[in-house]
């Protein structure tokens, strides 16, 4: 059992000596981005004030997408390798990953409502990222509904790799749905469009998103090992009580230290 | 023979055990009907709609009848024994799908029309609507048993398959109605069938595996 | 049966459930004509041994050999060779008895002996009849019917004498003692006396092997 949790603990010992780094990096990268964003960025001269939604509408709907990736590639490593970390970081991934997707979908709806006088608009790139949010709540439903946490992490590893890849299958058809959307603006083909006064504050905002998704991820997954330890811990100490009186029923026990719990199956 | 045997079966136990065909078209038929009460019975709004509700009614009636996929052979030990049968659990997956398909996939197709009627649907629509619907309902069957699968041993499974499987059915939902609409609007529907045929395909290609893996979890 | 010796053994088998060890350094062998009889109390792992052995769990530890060679090498080839019985029978209320041990011997590609099974187990009457109809003994019987129309070397059974009565108890004994005289193997996990001559006893916890002389 222990050498299952060797590698655990050198990714502990290096989350512990990253995470304050990374909370200095987001600290200072969201005080220099937001200060660039709500003050030293010019408006835009068609939406005004409200473009400055975009600098956490775009790095929310970004790291909302890059959550399912991680989420996705962890599962993948977790069914493959059976490696206890990947399952720890899916499962961690998956709430800071929803959090981003609505955020960026409130954002959205935010951003639109002067330019299109309604709170919501079946864009292409919103109804994207609603049906993404849909598969993220999924995801923590089908984790929170099965007991045995191994079978959940498997179960749930399953769902998020054909989640994975009906993705572009979905952002494909829903485009295909509504080819009315903006083209988007940033990534647009032949570089970036936006006046560089705009895409400073926008990138430092995905740096400090970045590094704020990494911390928390980070924190998470301390979180989750240290839950399963303690889980261990409890089974083992279950178990201590329950030998002794197992081997006095039992009519040829013979060896000492045997758990025997829970009738199989 | 195996394989047919198992469709079969299955096919046989859909018929005598309260006949899940039935319901499912009794459901589709009711659900169809709540959108004129709901909406009005404007003959042009109804029209305007007939394609996209047919086909949302047709999706929430194949799931309806899927999450007792493999549910009941689970809970009466026949999963075990399929699982022990020297056949791969894929195709098992795959009878079973294929099984309800014939079940409810297929019935939907033939009452398709008469709702297309009742929603006041252009005549012309008609037969792209059972096509769009012969062509799609197979991935609806195959997607949803992974959901099956993977809520086989949750208790309160029935409301949980949905929200894991209809973000899933969105595309087959779009390139259906979109099919239909196309040949309603007078445009060529090719390719929204071609994309709903790929759908079906990759499904077909896809879910048997993520299936299996999932029963063969269940059965740890 | 087979006229070469079939073999069946477990190795420092260990198993794990929920986080739980169950058991751990399991050791096992049984051979044709042998019955290996699991005992110990509830919650000592005799289920979930036999579906390891069944290939339906996979060991946390340990392997399983099937004359001589790991069953994970080849898994269809190997379960093409098992019987598993558990507390639950597997059969399709809505369909007849008849059908019901027709449809597994299909899944097999075999030609099953429905009327010989059914008549064995004292079915011959109700073979038609659906078998939500039937008593719970006539259920374990029809259960037991898909055994005897189809003949495969390695039986295992999680408590099969769970809820028969004494004719369909003694006709279980009579078709366990004629599978291993023509060469089968069984293993059966159970609480009571299964009436199985000569049978070997594994006793868990604790995985010691010991060969009791009358059962």
């Amino acid at each position: 059992m222990m050498h299952r949790f060797a590698n655990p603990t050198r990714f502990v010992r290096l989350a512990d000596r990253m995470l304050p780094w990374l909370f200095i990096v987001t600290l200072g990268s969201f005080a220099v981005g937001l200060y660039m964003a709500l003050i030293t960025s010019p408006p835009d001269y068609q939406q005004g004030d409200s473009v400055r939604i975009m600098y956490v509408h775009a790095p929310s709907a970004w790291m909302g997408l890059f959550g399912y990736m991680v989420l996705a590639g962890a599962s993948f490593a977790s069914l493959v390798w059976r490696h206890p970390l990947a399952d720890a970081a899916a499962k961690a991934s998956a709430p800071i990953g929803a959090a981003f997707t609505g955020l960026a979908l409130l954002t959205g709806s935010l951003w639109g409502q002067p330019m299109w006088g309604t709170w919501w608009v079946w864009d292409a790139r919103l109804t994207s990222m609603l049906v993404l949010f849909f598969l993220y709540l999924g995801y923590m439903a089908l984790w929170s509904a099965i007991e045995d946490r191994q079978k959940a992490s498997k179960a749930a590893a399953i769902l998020a790799l054909v989640g994975a890849i009906n993705v572009p299958i979905i952002k494909f058809s829903v485009d295909w749905w509504n080819t009315l959307h903006q083209p988007a603006s940033i990534m647009r083909q032949g570089g970036p469009s936006m006046d560089s006064a705009m895409l400073w504050p926008l990138g430092i905002m995905f740096v400090a998103f970045n590094a704020y998704y990494a911390m928390v991820l980070m924190w998470r997954i301390k979180a989750e090992l240290a839950a399963r330890k303690i889980e261990t811990l409890r089974y083992n100490q279950a178990a201590r009580q329950e030998g002794p009186a197992a081997r006095q029923e039992g009519p040829a026990a013979r060896q000492e230290g045997q758990a025997v719990l829970e009738e199989g199956s | 023979m195996a394989f047919f045997a198992l469709i079969g079966r299955e096919v046989r136990l859909a018929w005598r055990q309260g006949n899940s065909s039935a319901m499912a078209v009794t459901f589709f038929l009711v659900a169809v009907t709540l959108f004129p009460l709901g909406i009005g019975p404007e003959l042009s709004v109804l029209a305007r709609i007939s394609a996209g509700v047919i086909w949302v009614a047709a999706l929430l009636s194949a799931l309806l009848t899927l999450d007792r996929l493999f549910q009941q052979d689970f809970e009466d030990g026949s999963l075990d024994l399929l699982a022990l049968a020297p056949m791969p659990m894929e195709l098992i997956v795959l009878a079973k799908s294929i099984a309800h398909w014939l079940t409810t996939g297929l019935p939907l197709v033939v009452a398709a029309p008469l709702l297309a009627v009742l929603l006041n649907m252009d005549s012309g629509g008609l037969g792209i609507l059972m096509l769009s619907l012969a062509i799609g309902t197979p991935a609806l069957s195959l997607t949803g048993a992974i959901g099956a699968a993977l809520t086989v041993t949750v208790r309160r499974g029935g409301v949980l398959m949905p929200l894991l499987i209809l973000p899933l059915y969105v595309p087959t939902l779009i390139f259906g109605v979109g099919a239909v609409d196309a040949v309603l609007n007078n445009i060529v529907a090719g390719p929204n069938l071609l994309y709903l045929g790929a759908l079906s395909l990759v499904a077909l290609a896809l879910a048997p595996f993520a299936a299996a893996a999932a029963i063969r979890l269940a059965l740890e | 049966m087979e006229a070469h010796k079939l073999t069946l053994q477990g190795r420092g088998l260990a198993c794990v459930r929920s986080g739980r060890p169950v058991f751990s350094g399991l050791d096992f062998s049984l051979h044709s004509g042998q019955a290996l009889v699991l005992r110990g109390p509830n919650g000592s792992g005799k289920s979930t041994l036999l579906r390891l052995v069944a290939g339906l769990l996979v060991p946390a530890a340990g392997s399983i050999l099937w004359s001589d060679a790991s069953i994970a090498e080849d898994p269809d080839e190997y379960r093409a060779n098992i019987h598993y019985l558990g507390h639950q029978t597997g059969l399709k209320t809505a369909l007849t008895v008849a059908e019901n041990i027709a449809f597994w011997a299909q899944l097999y590609g075999v030609e099953a002996a429905v009327e010989e099974s059914c008549a064995r187990l004292g079915l011959a009457r109700i073979a038609d009849l659906p078998v939500k109809y039937l008593s719970q003994g006539q259920q374990r019987r029809t259960a037991l019917a898909r055994l005897v129309a189809m003949p495969l070397p390695l039986w295992l059974l999680d408590e099969p004498n769970v809820g028969l009565d004494d004719f369909s108890n003694k006709v279980l004994q009579d078709l366990m003692a004629e599978h291993l005289a023509s060469g089968g193997m069984i293993m059966a996990a159970t609480h009571t006396e299964l009436g199985i001559a000569h049978a070997a006893v594994l006793n868990l916890p604790g995985g010691s092997m010991q060969n009791s002389g009358a059962r």
